[in-house]
């Protein structure tokens, strides 16, 4: 490292460097010219309390706290307009969702937040047998907010349930057991070696 | 023409009694009739779809969808691999390039890999069903088989998000592709003309989390292909197609509308188009029934 560079080093914030260093993509972070097009073109723009090219520019400020824990980047619908519009090409979507799962995986994602329950609902169905079971994951989604309240949303859902049952969409057999792959012991054994060398390269800040 | 043969990865929702049975249903018919062959990708999993990310790290995702193309590269070397949802096509040509971009990463997935004594190249083209329909078989070709044109019927061509982007469909525009308007043409049904909400999203998997926010973008969806004079609505994407059809009544009782347009695959007009029965295109898969469908399905 050169001189110049190490004096430089000195003034860059530390949250930039960890989430370029820890998040998915985070390396793009600083490619962000802040005109906004992502955040006009975001189907959920509205719902999001700070849109990506403010996220990107609380990181360069060095606003820690506020990113992780906001629910922002849990408005994220996948749909990729922000990475087909985007002129400076920035991966936007990926960026939005390894900053959900860092704030997810260091605990101070906000504790309530659907998309988060979901997500994670969504992971620990498919991981274990390794493919979706959709009924569990139905019920464990009306259920995610305690059981009166999802006695109430399963019975608001009850005749999509039934359209669905009645057109062959559904199963109710899956929840005693439902499709998966064979080899499940060798698909937990990749998703632990993964897990494993991911959490070993985590740098800590 | 001669055989096409893909390595084929189906997905979750395909499965027998899944959401998006119907739809696996009237693929296989239309490639019947087309001449194309799909070798399933043997013990295939879960891609994580694009809501998997809060638990699954990168890693993690990169491994299930990598196991894949292990699996597929065993079983089916030097074929395409081809996916009919749009998240497991997204998910699995992602990690493909993903792979080639990043040699750590490459490095990396085949470690965790190893774990279960695989290796991955990943070095076969990931596809979706409509660019083998498109840039393999052509729309020449596919109007040839149709042996009851879709008269008379108008059609909203509703592409939704992940078939389009990022990745785009025989090189046409993320905003305005026409590849399904001209499926619904090629099929002798009339499609809508400036369908505006032709590339907009319906929430994806945020419908399940996010029920209010979804409806409202699913409402612009369903209101905008009435605006066209649509009898119904094609999609080419599992999600948009359970989506836009399943919360009709909840719509219409928050936002008093009378919406009732059924939600079809391209693969269903094409089935019925090609002189399959109704059950063989799968119109007995929607809740939401196309009795035009239905009435030339049994003519």
């Amino acid at each position: 490292m050169s001189a110049n560079t190490a004096a430089v080093e000195r003034y860059r914030n530390s949250f930039l460097k960890e989430v370029e260093a820890n998040v998915e993509e985070g390396d793009w972070v600083k490619m962000c010219m802040q005109c906004g097009v992502c955040s006009g073109s975001c189907p959920f723009g509205p719902h999001w309390d700070h849109p990506p090219q403010e996220l990107f520019m609380m990181i360069r400020a060095g606003k820690r706290e506020e990113v992780l824990t906001s629910s922002s980047m849990w408005m994220c619908t996948s749909c990729y307009n922000c990475i087909a519009r985007c002129p400076r090409e920035l991966p936007i979507t990926h960026i939005m969702h390894g900053l959900a799962n860092y704030a997810h995986r260091l605990g101070i994602a906000p504790k309530n937040q659907p998309t988060r329950k979901f997500a994670k609902m969504f992971w620990d169905n498919l991981a274990k047998k390794g493919r979706v079971n959709e009924l569990k994951l139905g019920v464990s989604l009306y259920f995610m907010n305690g059981f009166v309240s999802g006695i109430k949303t399963a019975l608001a859902a009850l005749p999509i349930g039934i359209g669905m049952y009645k057109t062959k969409r559904l199963n109710p057999m899956e929840y005693f057991g439902g499709h998966g792959v064979k080899d499940t012991s060798g698909l937990h054994a990749i998703l632990k070696k993964a897990r494993e060398i991911e959490d070993a390269k985590m740098k800590k800040f | 023409m001669a055989k096409k043969e893909y390595s084929f990865y189906p997905g979750c929702s395909s499965q027998k009694l899944a959401s998006g049975s119907n739809y696996q249903t009237a693929v296989d018919s239309m490639c019947d009739v087309l001449d194309i062959q799909l070798n399933s990708i043997p013990d295939w999993n879960c891609c994580a779809a694009s809501i998997g990310y809060a638990e699954g790290g990168e890693l993690p995702r990169l491994a299930l969808s990598a196991r894949n193309l292990a699996l597929s590269e065993q079983a089916n070397p030097g074929q395409d691999v081809v996916a009919t949802c749009a998240a497991c096509w997204l998910a699995t040509r992602e990690t493909k390039e993903r792979l080639h971009q990043n040699d750590g990463l490459m490095k990396e997935t085949n470690e965790a890999l190893s774990a279960a004594g695989l290796n991955v190249k990943a070095d076969q083209n990931v596809r979706h069903m409509v660019e083998v329909l498109v840039e393999d078989i052509g729309y020449e070709e596919m109007g040839k088989h149709v042996t009851k044109p879709l008269d008379g019927i108008k059609i909203a061509g509703y592409v939704g998000c992940q078939t389009n982007r990022p990745f785009g469909i025989d090189g046409e525009s993320f905003e305005n592709p026409k590849y399904l308007d001209k499926l619904v043409e090629t099929m002798g049904a009339e499609p809508v003309d400036n369908y505006d909400k032709k590339v907009s999203c319906c929430g994806g998997a945020l419908a399940f989390s996010e029920p209010e926010k979804s409806q409202a973008l699913i409402k612009d969806i369903i209101e905008a292909a009435y605006d066209g004079g649509a009898d119904m609505i094609v999609t080419p994407c599992p999600v948009c197609q359970m989506n836009v059809e399943i919360y009709q009544d909840q719509i219409n009782s928050k936002y008093k509308t009378k919406f009732k347009i059924p939600v079809v695959y391209y693969s269903t007009l094409m089935s019925v188009a090609y002189g399959k029965s109704a059950k063989e295109a799968g119109l007995d898969g929607l809740v939401i029934k196309a009795k035009q469908l239905n009435d030339i399905a049994s003519k």
